[in-house]
């Protein structure tokens, strides 16, 4: 029993960060209709700066949040705004847009990686904050690990109400839907495209910053989240926030039996399951 | 007027063909060591290209996979190399290739568009875990040696597998099987209609693609003399035959083929000269191209064409 409830509870606590992966990726193709193969290195970069924030001038890393975040929002508004937007116009149907962004995208991950590598080098980094055993029912976990299941609800709620309750959230759902139609309504398409891929990014940044609370970061740590992220999105339904929402609960939880009962089987587990998937219902959970 | 240019293309072009075919083989004699192994890089990454076009180009998929395929020709290389000849390790490795694609493409070429990018994209990935795990697990080592070769057999087969699959891309589009590609590209569902068998010709297409980068793969390994799942199934090269192929243009026969020579060089003299740059750079050029050169290099030499053909009609 005991056993049993703490694989549930890591699986929570991965899942929580897998979800907020997911609702980034999720924003930019959902929206934007950028299939973003570089998703992972903006993690990758909110792990990294949160670790030389914290190891080289001691900022609490709860609070480099107010960077990681705003940071990466503001990288992925100008990669939008400049690069996104010409191929979206430049692009004479939706299909071609998709393919081009797909290799758009490759360019990104080489050239955020490269500069990342020039900057940070190759060594794996870590440090140590908030690693205090809780006890939880039994079970114990860092308290770190918690925080990061704290951070990471709170943050996907925000951004889900954010989505359904506000004006600029409607404006984002009608994008979604047809972004021409929603051109001639008087929504602002470009500023709404490129406010979701930067959303996506900050989403990317903030899990970076949470990841490296429990985990070691590294320049090459991106492409690893990035297929997690691609599997959440298609196991939640395509477009759907809730859906990646729960998905990278339902996908953490896997993983964490998986790894319960071998650990290098998890990506493999986490693969199959895709691949199940895309056969037997590819429009996912919650899908239309 | 127009029918003496006409018949004079028909001669010209496999002539040309020819003339470079002559001048590969006799490259070896001419220009041994370094030359000869820069030439075969190339002409190893137009086989991923032009076997990624065969099946990318006409239907429209965008498949992520060729790592996962030239991965199991590297696998098979290193298991078969000590004890099978080189030839029958290049075939066993293209079939091997064939079978997972086989396999691949029943479960999955009923997925459209981006769905299957995304699933190919994962299966290099799973096939990495998997070999990784398996070998810790069951051999206890990480990687795999392999007996080296001398380079001039490495280029002289990685030559005879671009020969042979430029052959099978020519008959290929001719046959009326090549059209019956093109019109799925065009519009699957009506494709359907006049009665192809959509879903066989889509996974048969697929594995015969397989099958050139699988055979690829066995003779790379043998040039890698030392592999572990990370260096096979680097997903690099799932990327570069895709970006070749756009660089070079895929709106003609040679577009590809030109791109990746072009592409794999600059990828030579960039990694030697800027290592800690290079991916940079790579990058930069790939944006700049996408942006600024959506039909790729034989898009741009088309338009000198005209724009000289323009001239010179302009003059008489």
């Amino acid at each position: 029993m005991i056993t049993f409830l703490n694989v549930v509870i890591a699986g929570l606590l991965l899942g929580g960060l897998y979800a907020l992966i997911a609702m980034g990726l999720s924003m930019q193709y959902g929206v934007a209709r950028v299939a973003n193969f570089s998703h992972g290195e903006f993690i990758m970069l909110g792990g990294l700066t949160t670790w030389t924030l914290y190891t080289a001038f001691g900022v609490n890393p709860l609070v480099s949040l107010a960077v990681c975040g705003p940071l990466t929002f503001i990288l992925g508004y100008i990669i939008h705004r400049t690069l996104f937007k010409r191929l979206f116009v430049s692009s004479a149907s939706p299909d071609i847009f998709e393919s081009n962004s797909v290799l758009a995208s490759f360019a990104l991950l080489f050239i955020i990686q490269n500069i990342a590598s020039i900057a940070w080098g190759p060594e794996i980094r870590g440090y140590s904050y908030l690693r205090v055993p809780v006890n939880l029912a039994g079970a114990v976990f860092g308290a770190n690990r918690l925080v990061t299941l704290g951070f990471a609800v709170v943050i996907g709620l925000a951004f889900y109400l954010f989505v359904t309750r506000t004006r600029m959230g409607k404006a984002i759902r009608a994008a979604a839907q047809d972004p021409a139609t929603a051109g001639l309504m008087g929504v602002n398409i470009d500023l709404v495209l490129a406010l979701c891929f930067g959303f996506g990014a900050a989403l990317a940044g903030i899990a970076g910053m949470l990841i490296s609370l429990c985990y070691p970061v590294h320049v090459i740590m991106g492409q690893e989240y990035t297929i997690i992220a691609l599997i959440v999105v298609v196991l939640g339904g395509l477009g759907s926030i809730p859906g990646s929402f729960i998905g990278g609960f339902v996908l953490g939880i896997i993983g964490s039996v998986v790894t319960h009962i071998d650990p290098g089987l998890s990506l493999v587990a986490y693969y199959l399951i895709f691949v199940l998937l895309l056969l037997v219902r590819p429009t996912g959970i919650m899908g239309r | 007027m127009n029918a003496t240019r006409v018949d004079l293309e028909k001669v010209r072009i496999p002539a040309l063909l020819l003339i470079i075919l002559l001048l590969l083989i006799a490259l070896p004699f001419g220009r041994p060591g370094y030359t000869v192994v820069l030439v075969y890089t190339i002409v190893m990454y137009i086989i991923l290209t032009m076997s990624w076009v065969l099946f990318s180009a006409p239907t429209g998929y965008l498949s992520l996979a060729p790592a996962a395929f030239f991965g199991v020709g590297i696998y098979t290389s290193a298991i078969l190399g000590m004890t099978f000849p080189l030839s029958v390790v290049i075939c066993v490795a293209g079939l091997a290739s064939a079978c997972l694609a086989l396999l691949v493409g029943a479960l999955t070429l009923r997925l459209r568009g981006i769905y299957f990018a995304f699933f190919t994209f994962g299966l290099v990935e799973l096939i990495k875990h998997f070999v990784l795990w398996y070998e810790l697990t069951f051999t206890g080592t990480r990687g795999r040696f392999l007996i080296p070769v001398d380079n001039n057999t490495i280029y002289y087969v990685t030559l005879a597998i671009l020969v042979a699959l430029l052959l099978t891309t020519y008959l290929i589009r001719r046959s009326k099987y090549g059209l019956a590609l093109q019109s799925i590209g065009e519009d699957e569902e009506a494709a359907a209609h006049t009665g192809i068998h959509v879903t066989l010709l889509k996974v048969i297409t697929f594995a015969i693609s397989a099958v050139f980068m699988g055979a690829a793969g066995a003779i790379w390994a043998i040039r890698l003399t030392y592999i572990d799942p990370y260096i096979a199934f680097d997903i690099n090269n799932s990327f570069m035959p895709v970006l070749m192929a756009i660089f070079g243009g895929m709106g003609q026969l040679y577009g590809p083929i030109l791109g990746a020579a072009v592409f794999s060089y600059l990828r030579e003299i960039l990694i030697t000269r800027f290592s800690y740059y290079y991916m940079l750079l790579i990058g930069i050029i790939l944006l700049v191209a996408i942006l600024y050169l959506p039909n790729g290099l034989a898009g741009l030499i088309q338009t000198w064409r005209k724009k000289a053909w323009g001239g010179q009609h302009a003059n008489t």
